[in-house]
């Protein structure tokens, strides 16, 4: 690995971050390509700001090397890379006036009076506070802050846009209006950002690609929809969203899907890709892929392909757009369970507590984890020890 | 009233009327208390500052003879001493603020921002001057200029002020700096800035109020400052020693002139920066000046 990809931006190579005998980056290599919405999720802890800070140059590394477009940047102060952050805090200068905050950038580059104003005020408009030049960052609304501190980074026109856990101080309202804001700015001028989040909704809705961290290193890195319809860890499923896991033992590889059997016998099938020669493993299935169809019903049409599991109603409770169900299986597992209130008065209703049940789903919307025997514990362990040094 | 006390027990009308009396009190207590407290402090001012006007002949300036203008008008001509320690005392609370404040915030600096060994002893150390008896300071001086013969004046005095007001100025900047935001630095940083223009365009300015601060609590404490400079003086007189010396044969109306000027330039200068503050807020209002 020398050099970078000409519509690389910035690259990580073997990058360890130590504080003291704490380990916050774990020899972490990452490459983010040019335009691309980026985002570094996860739980406080597990290294994310840390490796922004490193690409930021607030951190140095303690090993490895850090690359900015083709530039190695390693070791350079914030000063003299082609990045700007958007700090969580803000940290508009309160001793600036909104123009001033805006313009400081510029001012350090020596760019002419007149340059400075014409790209103040487009920028402003940009972020649309255009009349906001005169006030001073304490007079100006959270939200309005946010903005102000996102023109004041884009007006240098950095290779690179860092994004700590900026939305963090906003209301939810106004978060959902930031997110959409943030992406259409990001679309109009089509500088690449990295944002880091522990919030998996706005990761999701935003990013072009995620990397979840977790005690320093990268889990797992992929699209949103990658990252959702095929986790490779129990740690990625259970950070983004809500998964249902089955303890189950290959039985058949196949071609293109695997047979694994779960202690009843159940067979349940599921893609074969992306898994080793792990013979114990976790099949999962996010709620909203199952179907609930009544036990009694045994000429009830459906694919002869969907995997099958049989188990009791616990709980049934109606949210509206859809029915949350609560079924636990032969072997004590409980899966949720989204249906869809598709009619009022639909098939699935009447499905009473205690009733029995069976779940139908596809095998492609299955996914296969290995099932990490022992080390559980020490894993959690680790995870509140990074919490405490975060 | 009536159908109230015939419905409800009788015990219930007392407390309403002993409440409404209990409130008129209650408004009563903080005016009058910060009317007092207020009277207390400008008290013994006003009593400095009307027996300027004392129509006494020498220096018995103890019983009021009528109001004259005399004592203003004579007042840096009637005793030339008093005018020499004046400006003797003027210099020593310049150079000992501007050295120990120039020196007091780096160490303030330091203090706040840097892990180093001998941190936390340097910590208390800095408390010492402060809570040592300043007469057991000022003859320990005494006894160290002297056995190291160095001769009093205005040097030693300079650097005895120095010695103490490093103290305050490094308390007084070190609360400031520890509320100081690091990630404006950061930020000024992430914009180009490097160290030093850091320094200059956002560190200093926001800093600045606690240094004014600072320097300004120096410079009180070092003009009317009488024990350590006693001791360490030699020959020099200061203004506290000659109204000291003077008051065993009465201490003339010039010195409560004085006294009246340098608490009006105190006066004028804190008008001044409220007028300062006030104007930066209202240009800066929404839509007041707006371009």
């Amino acid at each position: 690995m020398v050099g970078s990809a000409p519509n690389t931006d910035v690259r990580l190579d073997r990058v360890t971050k130590r504080f003291g005998d704490f380990t916050a980056v774990d020899d972490l290599s990452l490459e983010i390509r040019q335009g691309e919405f980026f985002s570094l999720l996860g739980p406080s802890g597990c290294g994310k700001t840390t490796t922004l800070r490193m690409i930021g140059g607030f951190e140095q590394v303690t090993a490895g090397s850090v690359f900015i477009g083709e530039r190695e940047v390693t070791g350079l102060p914030a000063f003299r890379r082609d990045a700007n952050t958007v700090f969580q805090s803000y940290a508009l200068f309160p001793h600036l006036d909104v123009f001033e905050n805006v313009a400081f950038g510029l001012r350090r580059r020596k760019v002419s009076t007149d340059d400075i104003r014409q790209q103040v005020e487009g920028m402003l408009k940009l972020v649309e506070l255009p009349d906001y030049g005169r006030r001073k960052p304490s007079q100006l609304s959270g939200g309005q802050q946010q903005r102000i501190a996102l023109a004041r980074a884009l007006v240098n026109h950095p290779r690179v846009l860092l994004l700590d856990e900026p939305l963090g101080a906003l209301d939810l309202k106004l978060r959902k209006q930031m997110q959409v804001e943030l992406k259409r700015i990001q679309g109009e001028i089509g500088i690449t950002f990295i944002f880091v989040t522990h919030d998996q909704d706005e990761a999701m809705t935003m990013s072009d690609r995620i990397a979840v961290m977790r005690n320093g290193r990268i889990e797992q890195l992929g699209t949103p929809e990658q990252l959702y319809e095929t986790p490779r860890t129990e740690f990625v499923a259970g950070f983004l969203g809500v998964s249902n896991l089955l303890d189950a033992e290959v039985a058949v590889r196949g071609e293109r899907f695997i047979e694994a059997h779960l202690s009843d016998g159940t067979r349940l099938r599921a893609p074969a890709d992306g898994l080793d020669g792990t013979r114990l493993v976790r099949i999962g299935v996010r709620p909203e892929k199952l179907r609930v169809l009544p036990v009694t019903d045994a000429a009830e049409p459906h694919d002869s392909d969907s995997n099958l599991l049989e188990g009791t109603v616990l709980d049934a409770s109606y949210i509206g757009v859809s029915t949350q169900y609560l079924v636990e299986t032969a072997d004590g597992t409980r899966l949720t369970v989204y249906a869809q209130n598709l009619e009022t008065s639909g098939a699935n209703e009447g499905l009473a507590d205690g009733q029995r049940v069976r779940l139908a789903w596809k095998p492609q919307h299955t996914f296969v984890i290995a099932r990490n025997t022992g080390d559980e514990g020490d894993d959690q362990a680790k995870e509140d020890e990074t919490k405490d040094h975060a | 009233m009536t159908s109230a006390a015939t419905t409800a027990p009788r015990s219930d009308a007392p407390p309403v009327r002993r409440a409404s009396l209990a409130t008129t009190l209650g408004r009563l207590i903080l005016p009058v208390y910060t009317g007092l407290v207020v009277l207390y402090m400008l008290l013994p001012i006003l009593v400095m500052a009307a027996f300027g006007f004392n129509d006494t002949e020498g220096r018995f300036n103890f019983v009021w003879h009528g109001f004259t203008l005399e004592n203003w008008l004579n007042v840096f001509s009637r005793y030339p001493a008093l005018n020499e320690a004046l400006i003797n005392s003027l210099i020593v609370a310049t150079v000992s603020t501007v050295l120990a404040t120039t020196l007091g915030v780096l160490m303030g600096l330091a203090l706040t921002r840097y892990e180093f060994r001998g941190r936390g002893p340097l910590n208390l150390l800095i408390f010492l001057p402060i809570a040592t008896p300043e007469i057991v300071l000022g003859a320990s001086l005494l006894a160290l200029f002297v056995s190291a013969e160095i001769s009093r004046n205005l040097t030693t005095i300079i650097i005895a002020h120095i010695m103490f007001n490093l103290s305050y100025v490094v308390v007084t900047v070190r609360a400031r700096f520890a509320a100081f935001d690091r990630s404006l630095e950061e930020a000024a940083m992430d914009l180009g800035a490097d160290e030093w223009t850091t320094f200059r365009k956002v560190t200093f300015p926001l800093i600045f109020p606690g240094i004014m601060a600072a320097a300004l609590l120096a410079f009180a404490l070092s003009i009317d400052d009488f024990v350590i400079t006693q001791f360490t003086s030699g020959q020099t007189s200061t203004f506290p020693l000659w109204v000291y010396g003077a008051s065993r044969i009465g201490v003339p109306p010039q010195v409560n002139v004085m006294g009246t000027i340098i608490f009006l330039i105190a006066l004028v200068g804190m008008g001044l920066w409220v007028l300062v503050q006030r104007r930066d807020r209202l240009r800066s209002a929404p839509g007041a000046t707006d371009r």
